[in-house]
């Protein structure tokens, strides 16, 4: 069929150790590319705007989630206060004066610290204490945010992001401009957690994620690695939510960063599949797309059949897709869509033969 | 400052926070029978709320026939639960089962105000409005029906764990593998004690929504709910009762206060300050067992 692997023949490390030692990968990691990429060009403006720009910060933050709950094994119930800090500092910062770039890495900054002082917090204790830790830094982030009116400006005002100017020079003022500032950032995060795994730092992360305290009898600092987890996922948390606000929202408030958000990102990386860089993408898609055509659907089924569904019950439908998406993916395919591209995948690796090795 | 003002707040926060216990009752309930921590009780407490009105003001059921049929469906509920979802999940790692119950409070939020609605339904039990006053204090009618009716459930439950079944249950919670060993049904008595915390969520969500009215708001019972039981010690039941009375004498007293000061909302985070502050500085709680871990 389409993938080719005849015998492994690697002769030196580096062969051995390559991202995607199979040609038909490489083939369509290049058309994936070329598609994203080209995405402005044949998408009309509202679909853009509309869908692929928050996908891909969406997918940005997911991977960042991922990379804890997936890479490290700790639970992040307040990602969504993460990106909320991100986006905030780096707002001000932009107000100040300091460009683009500078203001986004701030952003970034400043959720890593505040987020590894919480995981600090929470690193005495493990799964469900920190399950429910970071439940309450999102309660006391959103608190934090909505009654500072120096951070606010208020608890019901909207704080306007300046326009996105590269290196100070190049002003980025179309969709399509910021729609490929995303994608860069999504690109440069995704490339990272891809090498991420292939390191001896992404492999004290999995120890750790497998058992902690033997983790620390084989000689990983697991205090250290799960603070530097937090940092790193927090890092990516502020970076992904600075582009939401400057890219997308571009006018912030304390709303969009609420409870449901959080919960929101917990169900991209479990429906996408757990420590998995595509399963992030995949589980970001499928997450913010599934409610909005399953909405269309209904609206247009009513509108066909003369149905009597309420208002009520199609607003409240995507909170139940989340719901019954989290249920029915940890009981029937806990690693998620990752696990079944990769079920796809291997089925044709071995085509025509039945079984892998 | 005012003493009489502080004391009226200290007793309503108090009469609250055995409300609060009331719903952390069920997640210490569920955590000793089976180590699990159950996020959906908050939302499980929503549904009873939701139960009890469509039938006591929908349907027209009175009182008194209304609640038992509440708490009859909300143990079938967590029965239910346990069956089709949690059973399924034994031997999984902990991150997946806390998951798997944060998408059953997703769903039920959905799910239920999605087919009853989301505005704010009024729950008539038949209690007071006017309120009580005790020298210059005044204390809320419901609040103190409220208050005690959940005195008296976290009282039977102590008294519960003395019959049979709350023997078992002890077992199963002492050492799940050892209890198996000796013939007791595991999944009976984890089943058991799903169904007594679907129970005591619907009384909270009863008791809370004829106070404040039933929406899905009932389901942020949850933070309150899971700081009582963290500051309590996650499986200790009498512990409940004074983490309970704290976090409510505590909220209450920091809502009066601060409120005026800085503009409302505090309410709301003094139990996610309780959960943040317990977790730093002692993480099994005031009366929980300390867990020793090793390789």
């Amino acid at each position: 069929m389409f993938y080719r692997r005849a015998g492994v023949r690697h002769t030196s490390y580096v062969a051995d150790r390559k991202l995607w030692p199979l040609a038909f990968d490489r083939r369509m990691l290049a058309v994936v590319m070329v598609v994203a990429i080209t995405v402005p060009l044949w998408l009309g403006p509202l679909y853009l705007t509309a869908w692929a720009l928050p996908m891909v910060i969406w997918a940005t933050a997911a991977m960042g989630l991922n990379l804890l709950m997936g890479g490290a094994g700790q639970i992040h119930l307040g990602y969504a206060a993460v990106m909320a800090i991100g986006a905030y500092a780096s707002v001000h910062l932009g107000r100040a004066g300091v460009p683009f770039e500078l203001a986004v890495l701030g952003g970034g900054l400043a959720a890593a610290l505040i987020g590894s002082v919480f995981g600090a917090a929470a690193l005495r204790v493990k799964g469900l204490y920190l399950a429910i830790s970071t439940l309450a830094m999102q309660y006391i982030v959103d608190f934090g945010i909505a009654h500072v009116p120096a951070i606010s400006g208020g608890s019901q005002a909207t704080l306007q992001a300046p326009s996105v100017t590269l290196l100070g020079l190049v002003p980025v003022d179309s969709d399509a401009g910021r729609y490929w500032v995303a994608l860069a950032v999504c690109v440069v995060v995704a490339s990272f957690l891809l090498n991420v795994s292939r390191t001896g730092y992404g492999r004290a992360l999995a120890t750790i994620r497998d058992k902690d305290y033997a983790a620390e009898v084989i000689g990983v600092n697991s205090f250290r690695y799960k603070l530097s987890a937090f940092w790193t996922s927090s890092f990516i948390g502020g970076v992904a939510g600075a582009v939401l606000a400057f890219c997308y929202y571009r006018a912030i408030t304390p709303e969009q960063f609420h409870l449901d958000v959080s919960i929101q990102l917990v169900a991209m990386v479990i429906v996408g599949g757990l420590g998995s860089v595509i399963g992030s993408m995949l589980g970001a898609a499928f997450i913010f797309a599934a409610p909005l055509l399953l909405n269309t659907g209904l609206v247009a089924l009513v509108r066909a059949g003369d149905l009597a569904i309420s208002q009520e019950l199609i607003a409240h439908i995507p909170l139940a897709v989340y719901g019954a998406l989290i249920i029915g993916f940890l009981l029937i395919e806990p690693l998620g869509l990752a696990k079944i591209y990769d079920n796809i995948r291997k089925y044709i690796l071995v085509w025509p033969f039945r079984h892998l090795g | 400052m005012d003493m009489a003002f502080a004391g009226e707040l200290a007793l309503n926060g108090a009469l609250v926070g055995l409300f609060y216990a009331l719903v952390g009752l069920g997640i210490v309930l569920i955590y000793k029978a089976s180590g699990v921590a159950n996020l959906s009780q908050g939302a499980l407490a929503m549904v009873g709320g939701y139960v009890a009105w469509a039938l006591a003001t929908d349907a027209g059921l009175p009182a008194w026939l209304a609640i038992p049929l509440v708490l009859v469906v909300m143990f079938g509920l967590g029965v239910v639960l346990e069956r089709v979802v949690l059973r399924r999940m034994a031997g999984e790692a902990p991150i997946m089962i806390i998951m798997v119950t944060l998408g059953i409070e997703i769903m039920l939020r959905g799910v239920v105000p999605g087919i009853w609605g989301a505005d704010v339904k009024r729950l008539d039990l038949g209690i007071g409005q006017d309120p009580i006053f005790l020298g210059p204090m005044l204390i809320n009618t419901a609040y103190l029906v409220g208050g005690v009716v959940s005195l008296v459930l976290i009282g039977l439950s102590v008294l519960f764990f003395g019959t049979l079944h709350g023997i078992v249950l002890r077992a199963v919670s002492d050492d799940q593998i050892a209890a198996w060993s000796v013939g007791i049904r595991v999944e009976h008595a984890i089943a058991l004690a799903w169904g007594i915390s679907g129970v005591t969520a619907a009384s909270a969500g009863i008791l809370w929504g004829s106070v404040q009215g039933v929406d899905w708001t009932l389901s942020l019972f949850l933070v309150k709910g899971l700081a009582v039981a963290i500051l309590g010690g996650l499986d200790s039941v009498p512990g409940l009762l004074v983490a309970g009375l704290l976090v409510g004498i505590a909220e209450s007293l920091v809502a009066g206060l601060l409120d005026p000061v800085v503009g409302g909302g505090t309410r709301d985070i003094v139990a996610a300050v309780i959960i943040l502050l317990t977790v730093l500085i002692r993480p099994y709680g005031l009366f929980g067992r300390i867990h020793i871990e090793r390789v």
